[in-house]
């Protein structure tokens, strides 16, 4: 599959999920839009052997900042720009592979897969919490500037 | 009739309410409260939101009311509008009885998306992760119409059963058996590629990433609980997936 056709895939099922939880019509066009950027950074990490972990960080951190920008634009709360864009970020493929083998006793498989999961939902997580500080730093950067400009 | 205390109360609750129903993190939804009773003229108010209620207090008089939540649904769209409501009050666009009506109002819609664009969105969400997560095309077909058919059975056990771990259970079986089913009859190749992308749309995201957030925000009561809900809504659909490939 080639990268293009992976961008356009994000989109839409950013777009897809959007509509399942039910986003504002008029905030489904940038979901989609941080989505796939998101999505284009993960494919870069890939592309240098980043590895799984490693894209799934960089993607939840544009994920934040990304969303937290679209918030202040479009006056609406972030939730409903990063909820919709984490979509191709779950780790459904590895939560699949863990289950299927504790079902069928392969235990080391299992175990394996399980690590996987905890540790891209872990890189997800740590993610959002770079961006919260990425956002703050955002926020006071732009007050001091607001400040500077009145004076 | 209310005084301006109770009204501002009631205002704030049904505010708040509306949010965590529909999927609010909950550090949103302390912030909008205390904004309403600002711009109503109250100093000094104190919210305490949890997942299952709201509570709000105004500091020095005898006024404290408590909003029980008893069920939680996911509509993005009321939240926003709520977040709308709030900022046209806080621009004195909308006075605080027509807040108040208008919040009413919106509690008593119905969930405004059609099933119709839910079941476009599940579609949208299987076909292509199924490809993005496994880098082949054949098994696109197949895994979009079982992805609605599974999204379709979980919306109307939920609506119906009202129970929604027991609705993900069972839509993860009915996607489990008719993967294999459609691999038997030839139509697609891979059962594990068809489970995976059609099990997309029933992924706990907004528990889950609200769980994150409220966690993160300092939020220990309802943090922990989002998770044990998303944790449970995916175990349901696990144990699902491992009855049917245990039996095939």
């Amino acid at each position: 599959m080639n990268w293009f056709g992976q961008l356009v895939l994000a989109y839409i099922a950013v777009l897809g999920f959007g509509l399942i939880i039910n986003i504002p019509r008029r905030a489904l066009n940038i979901a989609g839009w941080i989505g796939t950027l998101t999505w284009g950074a993960y494919l870069i990490v890939q592309a240098f052997d980043g590895g799984v972990v490693l894209g799934s960080f960089i993607g939840s951190v544009g994920i934040g900042v990304l969303s937290n920008l679209a918030a202040h634009y479009k006056k609406m709360p972030s939730i409903i720009f990063n909820i919709p864009s984490l979509v191709s970020f779950v780790p459904g493929s590895q939560a699949y592979q863990m289950v299927r083998n504790f079902a069928l006793g392969n235990y080391r498989a299992a175990i394996g897969f399980t690590l996987q999961v905890v540790t891209i939902t872990g890189a997800i997580a740590v993610g959002f919490l770079v961006a919260e500080l990425v956002n703050r730093l955002i926020a006071f950067c732009l007050l001091q500037w607001r400040r500077f400009k009145l004076l | 009739m209310m005084t301006t205390d109770e009204l501002i109360i009631a205002t704030c609750l049904k505010a708040g309410k509306i949010m965590v129903e529909n999927g609010s993190e909950i550090s949103r939804v302390d912030d909008t409260m205390i904004r309403i009773a600002q711009n109503a003229g109250v100093v000094q108010a104190n919210t305490y939101v949890t997942i299952t209620g709201v509570m709000m207090s105004i500091q020095g008089r005898n006024a404290t009311q408590i909003a029980a939540v008893n069920k939680r649904t996911i509509d993005l769209e009321k939240v926003a509008q709520v977040n709308q409501l709030s900022r046209a009050f806080a621009d004195q666009t909308i006075d605080l009885p027509t807040l108040h009506q208008r919040l009413s109002q919106l509690d008593q819609a119905s969930r405004s998306f059609p099933l119709w664009l839910q079941l476009v969105g599940a579609a949208l969400v299987s076909g292509p992760l199924m490809i993005m997560f496994r880098h082949e095309v054949e098994n696109t077909w197949p895994t979009v119409v079982i992805g609605v058919v599974g999204y379709l059975v979980f919306y109307l056990l939920n609506r119906y059963l009202k129970i929604k771990f027991l609705s993900e259970l069972v839509a993860a079986l009915v996607i489990g058996v008719a993967a294999e089913w459609l691999v038997q009859l030839g139509w697609g190749t891979n059962v594990d590629d068809i489970i995976i992308g059609a099990l997309m749309p029933l992924v706990p995201g907004v528990p889950l990433t609200n769980a994150v957030r409220d966690i993160l925000a300092g939020n220990f009561v309802s943090g922990p609980a989002r998770a044990v809900e998303a944790m449970i809504s995916a175990a349901a659909l696990g144990f699902g997936i491992a009855v049917v490939i245990t039996l095939f």
